[in-house]
């Protein structure tokens, strides 16, 4: 059931392939378990909107189920950045140790990308499609009213219901005041299995950061060799305009390596397309973990403390007690939930990087297959002529 | 073909060595000689192994031999030096002399030089060559001896000739024309792909962070642990293999570089052509002119204007005899100047004929030797990516087993 969710996000993002649900249903593979998916969400069509006070942009979101709670079985709304926002501090709110996937962020400061130029709204248009289906294939998540909410409701519907419950300053309380708690002292009585936890996230973070940098680093490097070869190419070219004998050599070394310019373009798309935004995913993902860690520290801090205060006060031990059964409750969901998560997260962190750098292998080996083959070729027509220009020489 | 000294002896120089010693101002001074081993070629049949004779030789005397040779064969296309510094390096290259790698791409510039020169019909008879070769001691006495530094054309006096000389043979003003074409090719080609080298190097060279980085990171997983691992162990053969492939194509530049020296070599040649025209239309000119003094004084008429002519008018006639006198020594330097103009005439003739049989010679040499090198590019290029091939074949399977 795990490995056919992952295996549908993996398909659904290929940027080849077409994006829409109903052919989405034609890519699952079918394990040993009937697909159980019955949700199906694309985002496309970002469309520039200029009003007196700003400039946004909105992404057409289509949803398509076969889910008895929804009133139909498809949906077409428009949504901002700031709707997606929302959903995500909706979802942390009503689920404080479940592992929220990461959102595209605000700005980007390095690349000097422009706030609405075209490739960053693909950019972004790809990774709110992954959020959302992420959110789907995520067995509590997906049931989170919410998030029917957001797929569902019309422009005005959806304002009007952001409009109740707590404000933003108190929703995004939350994980400040836990980052807060555990800056001031940590928790004490933390069950080995989440202290392991925090041990390993620690670790991945720094991992996933630098390994994201050095698949930057790499991108620059083969872009700043692709210009190199763009020039290196038509010197060749230009050579055998003053050459007779060797022309024909010539001109052939210059379109091999004209041919390789082109292999390194796509090698190139395809780390852009592939590698990197996983990675920066995960880099999103390390930091979103590091949260939930803090907030299930805060909770268990927060029956530690009335535990505290009971051993202290014999007053009310009565109320005192229903509180501490109410938080006991509330520890044991929050921890069996963050247990479940994470061992859901980690395979689906597994898969997402045996396909990510398995792709990456596959991308260099095609550039180097088609390299091989186009220097081959010059290369037997070049001994041809040899053996042509030697049969000559014998004859009489 | 003529049987050049190539064919009868094997010549090689087989090492480099670092010296100390004291310099003409008595400075001291550290440079490499290199070891020039030469063996009689014997007959297969007879099975004897000659014995090797050697000697040591350093880059200067190198440039002392071939300075001989320009000046004594100047209708010959000289083979080229291999460069005295590392030019168009990349970043991981020493410009240093003394840098290893530097050193030893020289030893085999400077082996390729003389078998060059030996397997060159003219130039292999020359006895200063053999002895550069055979002799240690007092060879650079017997060059100097030769007085060639006397023979050779002053710097200015061939620039001047380049450009007053009237009617030089298109032929080499085209072939002078072709020899800047490919020298600044061949510089702007040489100067890139140095660049290609060195973004090549880097993309290599960055992959290997992530053997170091994967294997960190398996450390704290238990099923992807050995998949991460033996993938990081792949990156790094990936980015140790760049070293050796550039190496290799370090050679690939030398020898497209001993052609844009040899573009020098083929100017000197149209240089020497231009002087030699440039003297005979001088002398030429110098003929024309006294034969028309000759008639002046002959006929008592001054068709052009001479300062001579004209302080005879003003301090007085010449007498008859002190004219005569005049015609004589003018018809005598008309005489000899005729004699001079037909030699000169020959010399010109000789040396483009000859000079021409040896560009075309030089032409033939160029043709095979570019395509040859062009050939072992793509076999380099080939290696490269059957090398990336498997590299990439593996870390895919390490990928897929995590």
């Amino acid at each position: 059931y795990i490995q056919d969710t992952s295996l549908a996000e993996a398909n659904s993002f290929s940027p080849s392939m077409t994006i829409s649900p109903s052919s989405m249903i034609n890519q699952y593979k079918f394990e040993d378990e009937p697909e159980l998916r019955d949700l199906f969400i694309t985002v496309d069509d970002p469309e520039s909107h200029i009003t007196a006070i700003e400039t946004f942009i909105t992404y057409r979101v289509i949803t398509k189920t076969s889910r008895g709670e929804f009133d139909s079985c498809e949906y077409e709304v428009r949504r901002r950045y700031q709707d997606f926002l929302w959903l995500k501090s909706k979802l942390e709110e009503a689920h404080p140790t479940l592992i929220i996937p990461p959102l595209p962020e605000k700005f980007i400061m390095k690349g000097m990308v422009e706030r609405f130029s075209d490739e960053f709204i693909e950019t972004r248009r790809k990774a709110l499609h992954k959020f959302l289906n992420r959110i789907a294939d995520h067995p509590t998540l997906t049931f989170n009213e919410d998030f029917k909410i957001f797929l569902t409701a019309q422009a005005w519907e959806l304002s009007s219901h952001k409009k109740q419950g707590p404000g933003l300053l108190s929703r995004m309380g939350q994980t400040v005041r836990a980052v807060a708690s555990s800056v001031r002292g940590g928790v004490k009585n933390r069950p080995e299995m989440f202290t392991e936890m925090n041990d390993y996230m620690e670790t991945f973070s720094q991992k996933i950061n630098v390994l994201d940098k050095i698949a930057h680093r790499i991108y620059k490097e083969e872009r700043e060799y692709f210009n190199e070869m763009k020039e290196y190419g038509p010197i060749h070219t230009l050579w055998s305009a003053s050459e007779e004998d060797i022309a024909d050599s010539l001109k052939g070394i210059a379109s091999c390596i004209d041919k390789c310019c082109k292999a390194t373009e796509k090698r190139m798309a395809g780390l852009s397309e592939n590698l990197l935004p996983i990675l920066h995913e995960y880099v999103l993902y390390s930091e979103i973990l590091m949260g939930v860690l803090k907030r299930r520290d805060h909770i268990q801090s927060e029956l530690d403390s009335k535990i505290d205060a009971l051993s202290n006060k014999k007053a009310d031990k009565d109320l005192f007690s229903e509180e501490i059964g109410k938080l006991e409750d509330k520890v044991e969901c929050a921890n069996n939930a963050l247990k479940a998560d994470w061992d859901r997260w980690k395979q689906n962190m597994q898969c997402d990087m045996r396909l990510a750098f398995g792709n990456m292998a596959e991308n260099n080996l095609h550039y180097y297959e088609e390299c091989l083959a186009t220097w081959e070729s010059f290369l037997a027509s070049q001994t041809v002529d040899r053996h042509g220009e030697e049969d000559s020489e014998d004859r009489p | 073909m003529e049987d050049c000294l190539a064919k009868k002896m094997e010549i090689t120089v087989s090492e480099a060595e670092k010296r100390t010693g004291r310099n003409a101002m008595n400075m001291q001074e550290t440079y490499t000689a290199y070891l020039i081993e030469t063996r009689a070629v014997e007959s297969q049949n007879e099975g004897q192994c000659s014995p090797v004779d050697s000697l040591w030789r350093r880059y200067s005397e190198f440039e002392l031999l071939r300075n001989y040779l320009l000046v004594t064969y100047p209708h010959i296309v000289v083979p080229p030096l291999p460069e005295k510094r590392a030019d168009f390096v990349w970043h991981k290259l020493s410009a240093d002399n003394m840098d290893p790698d530097f050193v030893e791409r020289r030893r085999i510039g400077l082996e390729n030089f003389l078998l060059r020169v030996a397997s060159h019909p003219v130039l292999c008879q020359d006895k200063i060559f053999y002895s550069f070769l055979t002799q240690e001691g007092g060879w650079k006495e017997m060059v100097n001896e030769t007085g060639f530094q006397l023979k050779a054309d002053s710097r200015l006096k061939a620039l001047n000739a380049t450009f007053r000389v009237k009617n030089p043979d298109k032929r080499f003003t085209e072939l002078k024309h072709y020899s800047d074409e490919l020298q600044s090719v061949i510089s702007h080609l040489l100067r890139v792909r140095a660049r290609v080298a060195d973004r090549l190097y880097g993309v290599y060279k960055v992959h290997g962070n992530y053997g170091r980085v994967f294997s960190e990171w398996s450390a704290i997983e238990k099923e992807m642990g050995d998949g991460l691992q033996s993938a990081g162990h792949h990156m790094d053969v990936y980015a140790a293999s760049i070293d050796d492939i550039l190496e290799e194509e370090e050679h690939y530049a030398d020898q497209l570089k001993e052609y844009l020296f040899y573009a020098e070599a083929l100017r000197a040649v149209c240089r020497k052509h231009e002087l030699m025209q440039y003297d005979l239309e001088m002398a030429a000119q110098d003929l024309t002119s006294k034969k028309q003094q000759c008639e002046e004084l002959a006929t008592g008429t001054m068709r052009t204007f001479s300062l001579k002519g004209m302080t005879s008018k003003l301090f007085g006639q010449e007498t008859p005899e002190q004219r005569e006198a005049k015609i004589k020594v003018l018809e005598e330097q008309i005489q000899e100047g005729e004699e001079q103009l037909k030699s000169k005439n020959l010399e010109g003739r000789d040396f483009v004929k000859s000079a021409w049989a040896d560009i075309e010679r030089f032409k033939e040499q160029k043709n095979r030797d570019l395509k040859e090198a062009l050939i072992s590019y793509a076999v380099m290029q080939i290696s490269m990516c059957k090398k990336g091939i498997q590299v990439w074949t593996n870390a895919k399977e390490c990928f897929s087993k995590m």
